[in-house]
């Protein structure tokens, strides 16, 4: 096992460090370009070879790189062009109120689709199952930015009960976030509920559970005792790895409702060319990406002990 | 006893003639093929059946249903420019299923290719692919889009690289698990031994049979491409105005929903419909797949 958890943490280093690379190279490689986005379009010459000059552009690439990361490593990012700050006390916030948001969605779409999930799968094919089936593709086939559309609609337009915009500017409000997570757990639902129905519906045809229904073990009992637990170990990393999904579901809600998080800090970052910021911001999602991947791999091993061999 | 080879052969052979028109059966899967045709349609002959030209103006906020100055009929009314939200949506089915199966057409191309090769020849070539293929695939997909196009800048060549780039990974990694285990079957064997190149054997002989895998996958992806499209159209970075998609329209009109939402509600429901029709497709086929 621990074997397993080192190669997997190895993996993930490496994986980081070739994107890092990738991102330094699609990003800063072009002193000229981002000079001339630092100082502006009417900087002279003088001014942008003094700035390259200073912040080490003449360098060669690989030592800028190992400097670039080395910083990042102790969490300074560089300076943000847009904000006048430093990039990680533009960032570091803005990744706390994508957190909160996201917290709220897990903790209301994880329980609701393993339910609905197991509901389904129960009895395959059944009224029940035709029903959350329908449901649960319906709601991934709408696009997030559509849904955000029709359920803005609905609340804000029709009802007036939400309001229109979740930017938080009177302080932190509640009722800001409903439209947003509304967005986000309609969409994850659908797909979770679906690998949840999959793996329960595979269990039901398994020989164990025919067995304890066979020997006239009650059918709860049957569900809780036998079925439940082994159908919940597929979900597991597809739930983990919703965390990745969600780092693009926000870029588009937080956008959608000037949510000030870090979806739409990325954004901004990419449309305004904010050099620094987009590198850090690249570089965190990534990162947040990686360690769910490798969690979910982990703790698969440890829910099934035959992956570990393989 | 005597009959069982030959009951099998019969089974066989009715298996072989009904699996086409299979997904005839499937309720779910013939809704799916229904909702998708329909927009085929729509997007092909958009020509004929849209009323007027997508960018001609006209007057602006016209309710759907209500008749301009000119006695022209507006069945879902104008946007803020004036122009026929209806010709707009149809001419953005066009645009969007062009662009939609392009991309994710090349992106099969580059993906099946790559994973045949990987698969077939394993070794460090297959450790190197496969190794690149994770770090792409490590990114949360929108923000590799983001990225991607905001640096090269907002084109349709740019998306259909884009895309391919972000999605020919995925393809990649379930071809390559497919060859794994079709090239020890014995018609790739004979083939090798009659001394057949390793393309031929590679795109004669392995690829017909990864098939009705892939024609699902296909539908999933087409339907992911779509919304990739729309995300970008959405978000500022997406095919350039003003010949309409579903996702520009959107981005443009939302501002006004409040007193004109028709203008961004319709192009809503023709990219969910369009979504949903590809994903019940795929499910309809998964699961007369699952029947043999």
């Amino acid at each position: 096992m621990l074997k397993f958890i080192g190669k997997r943490l190895l993996m993930m280093v490496g994986t980081m460090l070739v994107v890092s690379l990738f991102t330094f190279l699609l990003l800063e490689v072009n002193g000229e370009n981002v000079v001339v986005k630092v100082l502006g379009p009417y900087s002279t010459q003088e001014q942008r070879t003094l700035w390259l000059e200073r912040n080490g552009y003449f360098e060669p690439a690989y030592i800028r790189y190992f400097q670039w990361l080395g910083g990042m490593l102790v969490g300074d990012f560089g300076q943000s062009i847009k904000y006048r700050a430093p990039v990680a006390d533009v960032m570091w916030p803005r990744l706390g109120n994508t957190a909160l948001l996201a917290l709220v969605v897990f903790a209301i779409m994880v329980p609701m689709s393993i339910i609905a999930g197991v509901l389904a799968g129960m009895r395959e094919g059944g009224i029940l199952d035709r029903g959350i089936s329908f449901f649960a593709i319906t709601t991934t086939s709408v696009p997030e930015f559509a849904s955000a559309v029709l359920l803005a609609y609905v609340f804000v337009i029709s009802l007036g009960w939400l309001p229109a915009t979740s930017a938080m500017a009177d302080g932190f409000d509640p009722l800001q976030l409903v439209l947003p997570a509304m967005v986000l757990i309609l969409f994850g639902f659908g797909y979770v509920a679906r690998m949840m129905r999959a793996a329960m519906a595979d269990v039901m045809q398994s020989n164990y559970v025919r067995t304890a229904i066979l020997k006239g073990m009650p059918y709860r009992r049957v569900i809780m005792r036998h079925a439940l637990r082994n159908a919940l170990i597929a979900p597991f990393t597809v739930i983990i790895l919703q965390i990745n999904w969600l780092l693009s579901g926000v870029i588009v809600v937080e956008f959608f409702f000037a949510y000030r998080g870090f979806g739409a800090l990325l954004l901004d970052a990419s449309l305004t060319q904010d050099i620094y910021l987009l590198q850090a911001c690249a570089m965190v999602s990534v990162v947040v990406a990686v360690s769910t991947q490798t969690i979910a791999d982990i703790g698969y091993g440890f829910l099934n002990p035959r992956v570990r061999f393989t | 006893m005597t009959d069982l080879p030959e009951s099998g052969v019969v089974k066989a052979a009715t298996k072989r003639k009904i699996s086409l028109p299979k997904i005839l059966y499937s309720p779910v899967g013939m809704a799916g093929a229904v909702i998708c045709s329909f927009s085929m349609l729509v997007a092909l002959f958009a020509p004929l059946i849209s009323p007027y030209s997508p960018t001609a103006q006209f007057t602006a906020f016209l309710t759907p249903g209500s008749t301009g100055p000119g006695g022209q009929v507006f069945l879902l009314g104008t946007d803020h420019l004036g122009r026929d939200v209806l010709s707009r949506v149809i001419w953005g089915a066009r645009r969007v299923l062009f662009f939609a199966v392009l991309a994710t057409g090349s992106a099969y191309v580059v993906g099946v290719s790559v994973g045949l090769i990987a698969g077939y020849y394993r070794g460090w070539l297959d450790d190197v692919l496969s190794s690149a293929a994770n770090v792409v695939l490590s990114f949360p997909v929108l923000v590799l889009y983001v990225v991607i196009i905001s640096t090269f800048g907002a084109s349709a060549f740019n998306i259909v690289v884009a895309v391919t780039f972000a999605s020919a990974p995925g393809i990649m990694r379930i071809v390559r698990a497919l060859v794994l285990d079709l090239r020890n079957r014995d018609y790739v064997a004979s083939a090798q031994t009659r001394g057949e190149g390793a393309f031929y054997i590679m795109f004669v002989e392995i690829l017909p049979n990864t098939r009705s895998l892939l024609i699902v996958d296909a539908c999933l992806r087409l339907g992911y491409t779509t919304i990739t499209i729309g995300v970008l159209g959405f978000l500022g970075l997406g095919l350039p105005p003003p010949q309409p998609d579903w996702g520009g329209m959107i981005n443009e009109t939302r501002a006004m929903a409040t007193f004109a939402p028709h203008m961004t509600v319709f192009p809503c429901l023709a990219i969910s419909s369009l979504v949903l029709g590809l994903n019940l497709l795929a499910d309809g086929l998964r699961e007369s797949a699952q029947q043999d």
